[in-house]
C-alpha cells in the first residue's frame, strides 16, 4: 500500500549506495550506534572517520538546508539514505538532541547568525546539546519554572536548577528555558543557549530504578549566556519551547528497543518460555489474549504512523493522527515490557549474574527504564490534556492560573 | 482519512451530503417507529441505488463502476454516521463479492446487473447458531439441493438471492439459492438494532454452486467484515462527535462538563482509539483492493480493533450523556444497540483476535 520509493529515486539510490560503500568502515558493519549507548567511551578511529564523513556530506540530517551544511534533500531521498544505511549494516552517527529537537527549532526561530553558528556543528556531530527544561518544581507544569536569567548588559546571568537533563554529563551546550520576568508565567520565559563548559555549571548524574544514569541534575550558579544566544524575543520563549516539545514527542513515539527478546517476537518468546497446546497456541490462554490485543493495537499504531505520513504529504493537509502518537505508542511499549517479564517468569526478574541470559537481564532493565516513557517529554496525562484542548476543543483549566 | 483519488473524494462528498440531507438519524428513528417490514427504508435504498452505490465494486461489464472496496467503504462510513439502514452491505458488498469471486459468467450475468441497479437484493447465509463460526457447517448440498438451517441472516427477509454456505462432496462451499424457492422458509427476527434479519430454513432448496470452496467462503466473509468495519467507523466517529458536542454545552457546577479532566481524558482515549481504528479499517480495505496476501490478518485486525472502539465509544456515549442518554428519545441508545449488533456480525472481537493469533502462528 505505502510506496515510499518511486522510480525517480532509483538514480539517487545508486549514488547513496556507492557513497556508503566507499565511506562506511567495514569494521563497523552491524555494530550498534555509539550514540545509543549510555556510556560514551572515546570513539575509535573508524567511528570518528564515519562521523566525519557523514558530517561533511550532510547526510546525517539529510533534509536540513544545505546552506547550513545539511543534505538539502527531499523526504524521499532521506528515506533512501536510511534504507541504504540499513542495507549496509551502517548506523547514522549524527544524532542526539541537537538533531532531534534543537536543530529543527533553531532553523525555524533562530536568526541567520544563530543558525550559521550553531547548526553546522550539529550537522557534523561535533557539538552535543542538552535540554534545560524540567525543574524540581516544574515537571508537567513546565511553565512554572524558576531558573532565573538576569540582564547584565552584554550577557545574562543564570541561577537555578534543572533536572532530568538527559546526557548533560556529555553535553557541550545547553538550550535552556529561563525566567526573565517574574510577574508573568508563560510570558516571562525566555529561550537561551550557553556552553556547559563553564565554571557556573555543575552536573550530577541521577541513578534511576533501572540502575543506570541517563539523566542529570544540573545546577547553575552565576552561569553566563551571551545576549546573542537569546533565541526569539525576550519573554517569548514559551512558544519556541512548545514547538521544540512537538519535535521531542514525535521523536519519542516510536520509543522501542530494550525489550530484551534478543530480536525474537514477543509471541515467539511466549511459545519458548510458556509452551504451546496441541493446536500450536500459546498454552496460557489468558496471556495469549493479552498478547494478541497488544499486537493488534501495535500494528494499528504502525498503520497510523504510515497514514499520518501519507496524509501529511497527500491531499488531506496535516494529519490529526500525529497528536495521539506519543500516548498510544508508549503505553503499548510498556505493556510489551510487562508481558516480556511475565513470559520469562522468575528468569525475568534477574538483576545481574550468570544465572540469567543477556536477554533476560536486558528485559528487566528495559522494563524499568520504560516506565519513563509515559513521564518524560510530556507525561501521559499532559498529552491527554493537549489532545483534549488542541484537537477536541475542550476547555483548558490548566491555563487559568 | 486515507489519501483519496479525485473520484473517491467526489464519491465520499456525495455520500456525505446525501446522508446528512436525506438520511439523518431522525430517518432511522422514523423507520424504526414505523416498524418497517424489511428493516430499512425502501425509498431511500432506491435513491442510493440510483446514485450507483450498489454497483461500486461490480465490474463495468455487469453494470457497476468498479471503484473498489475502499470507495465502497467511504460510502458505508458515511451511512454509518447516521445509522442509515440499507442492504448495501449485504447485497452490494457481500453477495456481489461472492458472485464476482466465485460466479460463472451466467451467474454473474443473471445477478450482478440487478444487484448493481438495486432491483435485486442478495444476502449472505453463513452462521447456524448464536456465534459466528463459518467452519462449523451442518447444511448439506446434495443432488443440486440444500437442506439445513441458517441463523441471523442480515437482510434475509429482503433478499432475492441467498449466498449460502453448505457442505458438498468437496467440503464447504458457497451456493446460490433463490429466496422464492419453495424449499426456503424465512422467519423474520426482531433485533435490538431494528435492522433486517432472518432465520432461514432450507428443505431441498434448489442451489447452484459457486466456484472456490472454503477459500471462497473466507474471501467473501473478509470483504463483508471489512465493510461492516467501515460502517462501524462512521457510527463510532459520529457517536463520539455527538458526545463531544454535549460535553461542550452541558453545564453542571457552573461550568461545561467538558472542562472536567475526568471526562477530557476519556474523550482523548476515545479519539486515540478512533484514529487507530481508522488506520486499521482503511488498511484492510486497501489490502482487499490490492488483492494482498495479508487480507485475512488485516481484516481481523480491523474488525477486532474497530469492535473494541465502537464498544467503548457507544458505552461512553450513554454514560457521558447521563440520564438523557438513557431515554429512547435520545440517539445514544441507537448507537449502543447498533454497536453490539455490528460487533457480532461476521465475528466479534474474540473471534477475530483468535483468528489474528492463529494466522500469526500462535
Amino acid at each position: 500500500m505505502a510506496d515510499f520509493g518511486g522510480t525517480d529515486l532509483e538514480a539517487f539510490r545508486a549514488e547513496a549506495r556507492g557513497w556508503i560503500e566507499a565511506n562506511f568502515p567495514a569494521a563497523l558493519k552491524g555494530k550498534p550506534n555509539p550514540m545509543m549507548g549510555e556510556e560514551r567511551p572515546k570513539p575509535s578511529a573508524d567511528q570518528e572517520a564515519w562521523r566525519k564523513a557523514m558530517g561533511d556530506k550532510g547526510w546525517g540530517v539529510p533534509t536540513w538546508p544545505a546552506a547550513y551544511g545539511g543534505g538539502g534533500l527531499s523526504g524521499g531521498e532521506a528515506r533512501v539514505i536510511q534504507q541504504e544505511l540499513n542495507r549496509a549494516g551502517a548506523y547514522n552517527p549524527i544524532g542526539g538532541m541537537g538533531v532531534m529537537m534543537f536543530g529543527p527549532t533553531l532553523l525555524e526561530y533562530g536568526t541567520e547568525d544563530q543558525k550559521r553558528e550553531h547548526i553546522p556543528p550539529i550537522v557534523k556531530g561535533e557539538i552535543q546539546w542538552c535540554q534545560g527544561f524540567s525543574e524540581p518544581g516544574a515537571g508537567s507544569d513546565l511553565a512554572s519554572l524558576q531558573t532565573k536569567a538576569e540582564d547584565k548588559g552584554d550577557h545574562f546571568e543564570i541561577n537555578g536548577q534543572k533536572i532530568w537533563t538527559s546526557g548533560a554529563q556529555y553535553a557541550d551546550w545547553c538550550f535552556c528555558l529561563v525566567r526573565t520576568d517574574t510577574a508573568k508565567k508563560h510570558e516571562g520565559i525566555s529561550f537561551v543557549l550557553f556552553t556547559m563548559h563553564q565554571p557556573g555549571v555543575e552536573v550530577r548524574p541521577i541513578k534511576l530504578i533501572a540502575g543506570s544514569s541517563p539523566f542529570c541534575e544540573t545546577f547553575f550558579t552565576n552561569a553566563r549566556a551571551e545576549k546573542k544566544d537569546l533565541v526569539g524575543p525576550l519573554n517569548g520563549g514559551w512558544t519556541i519551547a512548545k514547538r521544540l516539545l512537538q519535535h521531542e514527542r514525535s521523536g519519542l513515539t516510536g520509543a522501542g528497543g530494550g525489550l530484551g527478546g534478543g530480536g525474537k517476537s514477543l509471541e515467539q518468546l511466549a511459545k519458548d518460555y510458556v509452551g504451546v497446546d496441541d493446536k500450536g497456541r500459546i498454552a496460557d490462554s489468558d496471556l495469549r489474549t493479552r498478547l494478541v490485543n497488544n499486537a493488534i493495537n501495535w500494528r494499528a499504531f504502525q498503520q497510523t504512523a504510515i497514514r499520518a505520513m501519507m496524509e501529511s504529504k497527500g491531499n488531506a493537509g496535516p494529519s490529526s493522527a500525529t497528536s495521539i502518537m506519543k500516548n498510544a505508542g508508549t503505553q503499548l511499549i510498556q505493556e510489551r515490557h510487562e508481558m516480556t517479564l511475565e513470559i520469562m517468569g522468575h528468569q525475568g526478574l534477574g538483576w545481574e549474574g550468570e544465572d540469567f541470559s543477556k536477554d533476560e537481564l536486558e528485559a528487566v532493565r528495559g522494563w524499568l527504564f520504560g516506565k519513563a516513557f509515559t513521564i518524560f517529554g510530556g507525561s501521559q496525562e499532559v498529552q491527554s490534556n493537549i489532545v483534549s484542548k488542541r484537537i477536541l476543543g475542550l476547555p483548558d483549566l490548566t491555563q487559568n492560573h | 482519512m486515507a489519501v483519496l483519488s479525485e473520484e473517491q473524494s467526489m464519491l465520499r462528498d456525495a455520500a456525505k451530503s446525501w446522508v446528512q440531507e436525506k438520511s439523518p438519524v431522525t430517518a432511522f428513528r422514523k423507520m424504526r417507529d414505523s416498524g418497517a417490514e424489511l428493516g430499512y427504508d425502501v425509498t431511500a435504498w432506491n435513491e442510493m441505488a440510483e446514485m450507483g452505490w450498489a454497483g461500486v465494486i461490480i465490474p463495468e461489464e455487469y453494470g457497476g463502476s468498479n471503484f473498489g472496496y475502499l470507495s465502497l467503504g467511504l460510502i458505508l462510513e458515511e451511512l454509518g454516521r447516521t445509522l442509515t439502514a440499507s442492504p448495501l452491505l449485504s447485497s452490494g458488498l457481500a453477495a456481489a463479492s461472492a458472485l464476482i469471486l466465485g460466479g460463472s459468467d451466467a451467474q454473474k450475468s443473471e445477478w450482478l446487473p440487478r444487484i448493481a441497479e438495486g432491483t435485486a437484493v442478495g444476502a449472505l447465509a453463513i452462521d447456524e447458531g448464536p456465534h459466528h463460526n463459518p467452519e462449523k457447517v451442518a447444511a448439506e448440498f446434495k443432488g443440486g439441493k440444500i437442506t439445513g438451517k441458517k441463523t441471523f441472516v442480515l437482510e434475509g427477509m429482503a433478499a432475492d438471492v441467498l449466498v449460502v454456505s453448505a457442505k458438498g462432496a468437496d467440503g464447504v462451499g458457497l451456493y446460490l439459492v433463490k429466496a422464492n424457492d419453495p424449499g426456503v422458509s424465512r422467519h423474520k427476527l426482531s433485533l435490538a438494532d431494528s435492522r433486517g434479519a432472518a432465520n432461514i430454513e432450507f428443505k431441498d432448496a434448489a442451489a447452484e454452486p459457486l466456484t472456490g470452496g472454503a477459500a471462497l467462503v473466507e474471501k467473501v466473509l473478509d470483504r463483508a467484515r471489512a465493510g461492516v468495519a467501515a460502517e462501524m467507523l462512521g457510527s463510532a466517529v459520529q457517536a463520539f462527535e455527538t458526545t463531544l458536542d454535549y460535553l461542550k454545552v452541558r453545564v453542571q457546577f457552573g461550568q461545561v462538563i467538558g472542562s472536567f479532566q475526568a471526562l477530557q481524558h476519556r474523550a482523548a482515549k476515545m479519539f486515540t482509539d478512533l484514529e487507530l481504528s481508522r488506520s486499521a479499517v482503511e488498511a484492510a480495505l486497501a489490502a482487499i483492493d490490492a488483492d494482498s496476501p495479508d487480507v485475512p490478518e488485516l481484516v481481523s485486525l480491523a474488525k477486532a480493533k474497530m469492535g473494541d472502539t465502537f464498544h467503548l465509544v457507544s458505552n461512553e456515549m450513554v454514560q457521558m450523556h447521563g440520564g438523557i442518554g438513557m431515554t429512547d428519545a435520545h440517539d445514544a441508545g441507537f448507537y449502543l444497540k447498533r454497536a453490539r449488533a455490528a460487533e457480532a456480525a461476521f465475528g466479534n472481537q474474540a473471534f477475530h483476535r483468535d483468528r489474528y493469533a492463529r494466522i500469526q502462528g500462535y
